[in-house]
């Protein structure tokens, strides 16, 4: 009841010092405005690359030649071995790789596509046929490539979403039309699901063809022993629960395959999502750490602030007070008022940071198009939580002073 | 001391009461032992030169201040031993106050700055609301509830204080200089006003002032010297008369000489 009537006195006297309130505020206003905006930020900006990754299909192992950290490869004395279709085969051997469900071989190149004297270039990766099941990648036009056409070397191809739009600005139905990669006439037979950008660039800027046509009729890139080189070995889990065990299972035979001798480094990586993301989520919890710094910081100056302002505003007010006392105000009375002022002063700031910081992340959002921010209840509560307690222990001190003046001094005070 | 006893409980018992200031190491006896009694329905006036000690006492009658020494009971309780918090209560229940320069809340309407004293002693809602409509109407302010102090006039401002002093139904209404911010032509409304207030509804008031016209409203005259009680003298009831006179006169715009001879 008490409490009502403090509050209600608080907000008069807050609404009829609308310019200084708001300036007292600003330190808060801008505190969480600025956390809520780059958490929100922060959160789509991470949603939409978890959602990235989760694209690049579930359970997803990948191998690649060489070691990621060890810098760039045309720096190193011994070049790369490269990974070939006979290591793919093994690890999608169940009697070797027991956890491996199933495998697919990229080799990636840049390209030239070309229709109707229009080229672009793409990336183009030549594939196994298992590679849409392995990357969970459906397409929206035709279907892709079989092991038959893989087989016999069939001159097919498949775009990406982007590259369709590139080279089929009409929408015209691209498949069975003909388009020249690196000059050699392709049947289109199909057209990739539209993925955006992601880690290793924009998927859908690029063409899929049978990985066998590519190495013997456009690329020829093929080992000494006349082994297809590839890029990348995407190998499925069975479950992801499994990933560690996989990982291992994969090491241990590709070790054994590429003659590696023990205590020598793997001179291939096995990366799974899981460690991509988690490369992601340091830098993401490093950009916490920061924006926890900021908001600790304007939180500390903007309590200073209320502090400020509060100590003169009970100095302002002092024969309020001892008015106040003398028709019957006891100390706690003239306490809790004022710090429900400095409450409300902070909880008041606060609110309009947050609405601020939304707006902003909701404008940022707008402007870049790719992600959508979230601004997180829990961000929300935990502000205005903070800047509450904030204004509660920054209005500690100026209170308990409004709450032991003399009311005699008080009253004669000019 | 009481110069009416017939029995009954005063509503102010002052016995030996002394005050002691420490100002470094010098000692100041603002009060030396005063002792005074006053009844309920009594008017009075204390009075007295600046330095006299009269707002020592005031401060100490109007329980913003506790004694160094001796007694002081109100209505039958005893409240010179009491804390602050103990005070407020006290304050809040028992006394009303008037002050020379009204202390009414900025900003706030006269209905709120009744309410005051009823929030601060726990009385909500609707009947908060009656008992400060009330309030306002005895002081003929009924019609402007919602006005706040800014819009007022100075009268109008010392009546808002007077329903305030007025709502928490206190035993007595102590009210320091009343008349001191106001004309002569104001004041002699705002004393009308107390004056029918003791009449109607017999409430004890104790005036705090140097200002002997406004001596002239009461029962009963405290002179303070010296942190002693010079004299208590009983006047006549005159000053009722005096004072519709004054009230006449006032409103036919010729007043304030003519009060002055009449009531001397």
């Amino acid at each position: 009841m008490k409490v009502i009537e403090a509050m209600r006195i608080a907000l008069r006297a807050l609404a009829a010092n609308k310019l200084r309130s708001i300036l007292t505020m600003l330190g808060i206003i801008i505190g969480v405005g600025a956390v809520i905006a780059l958490m929100s930020i922060g959160r789509g900006v991470e949603k939409y690359v978890t959602d990235q990754f989760a694209g690049l299909g579930s359970n997803l192992l990948f191998i690649a030649p060489g070691q990621i950290s060890e810098g760039p490869p045309t720096l190193r004395a011994n070049p790369v071995k490269s990974l070939t279709l006979a290591d793919m085969n093994a690890v999608g051997d169940r009697s070797l790789a027991p956890h491996v469900s199933a495998v697919a071989a990229d080799f990636q190149t840049r390209a030239t596509v070309e229709r109707n004297g229009k080229s672009v270039s793409v990336q183009a990766s030549a594939t196994t046929p298992s590679y849409p099941l392995v990357r969970s990648w459906k397409t929206t036009t035709g279907s892709y490539f079989s092991q038959l056409d893989s087989d016999e070397r069939q001159r097919v191809v498949l775009l990406g979403a982007d590259t369709y739009k590139d080279l089929f600005p009409n929408g015209d139905y691209p498949v069975d039309q003909t388009v020249q990669v690196n000059g050699m006439n392709f049947r289109v037979i199909g057209v990739m699901e539209g993925k955006g950008g992601g880690p290793g660039g924009n998927l859908d800027k690029s063409i899929f063809l049978p990985l066998t046509t590519a190495q013997d009729r456009l690329f020829k890139q093929k080992n000494p022993n006349g082994e297809y080189k590839i890029s990348v070995i995407y190998a499925s889990i069975d479950d992801a629960d499994n990933i560690p065990l996989a990982q291992e299972e994969i090491s241990q035979l590709m070790r054994e395959r590429r003659g590696v001798q023990y205590l020598d480094q793997d001179d291939f990586s096995i990366i799974s999502q899981n460690d991509l993301i988690a490369v992601f989520g340091d830098i993401l919890g490093a950009l916490t750490i920061f924006l926890g710094a900021i908001a600790a910081i304007s939180l500390l100056v903007g309590g200073i602030g209320i502090m400020n302002i509060m100590l003169v505003s009970v100095t302002e007010r002092t024969r309020e007070i001892g008015l106040r006392k003398a028709v019957g105000a006891k100390r706690a009375d003239v306490l809790i008022q004022f710090l429900i002022e400095a409450m409300a002063l902070a909880a008041v700031g606060g609110i309009i940071g947050v609405t601020l910081g939304w707006g902003l992340a909701r404008l940022v959002s707008t402007l870049f198009g790719e992600f959508q921010a979230v601004v997180g209840a829990d961000a929300v509560i935990t502000s205005l939580v903070v800047a509450t307690a904030v204004g509660l222990f920054f209005g500690i001190f100026p209170a308990y002073r409004a709450s032991r003046l003399n009311p005699i001094d008080a009253l004669r005070y000019e | 001391m009481a110069s009416r006893n017939n029995g009954e409980t005063p509503v102010v018992s002052l016995r030996d009461i002394k005050k002691i200031y420490q100002m470094g190491d010098v000692e100041v006896r603002a009060l030396r032992g005063v002792d005074i009694d006053i009844f309920a329905g009594e008017v009075v006036a204390i009075m007295g030169p600046s330095g006299s000690g009269k707002s020592t006492l005031m401060n100490i009658v109007g329980c913003l201040d506790v004694p160094s020494e001796g007694a002081y009971e109100l209505d039958g309780q005893d409240v010179s031993r009491l804390k602050d918090d103990q005070l407020a209560a006290i304050r809040n229940h028992k006394i009303g106050f008037v002050f020379q320069s009204f202390n009414l809340l900025p900003r706030t309407t006269a209905l709120a700055n009744v309410e005051l004293p009823l929030i601060y002693g726990g009385i909500g809602g609707r009947q908060r609301r009656q008992r400060a409509e009330d309030a306002l109407r005895l002081v003929g302010l009924g019609d402007r509830l919602d006005h706040k102090p800014n819009e007022l006039s100075g009268g109008q401002q010392q009546r808002v204080a007077i329903a305030r002093a007025l709502v928490n139904d206190p035993s007595m209404i102590l009210a320091d200089e009343p008349t001191g911010n106001l004309d002569t032509k104001t004041s002699v409304e705002i004393m009308e006003l107390f004056q029918r207030l003791n009449e109607e509804r017999g409430i004890t008031i104790v005036f705090v002032t140097h200002n002997p016209e406004t001596a002239e409203y009461c029962h009963r005259v405290v002179r303070v010297r010296d942190g002693l009680v010079e004299s208590d003298e009983r006047q006549t009831a005159t000053a009722g008369i005096y004072a519709h006179g004054a009230l006449h006169g006032a409103v036919n715009g010729h007043a304030p000489i003519a009060v002055k001879e009449k009531g001397v």
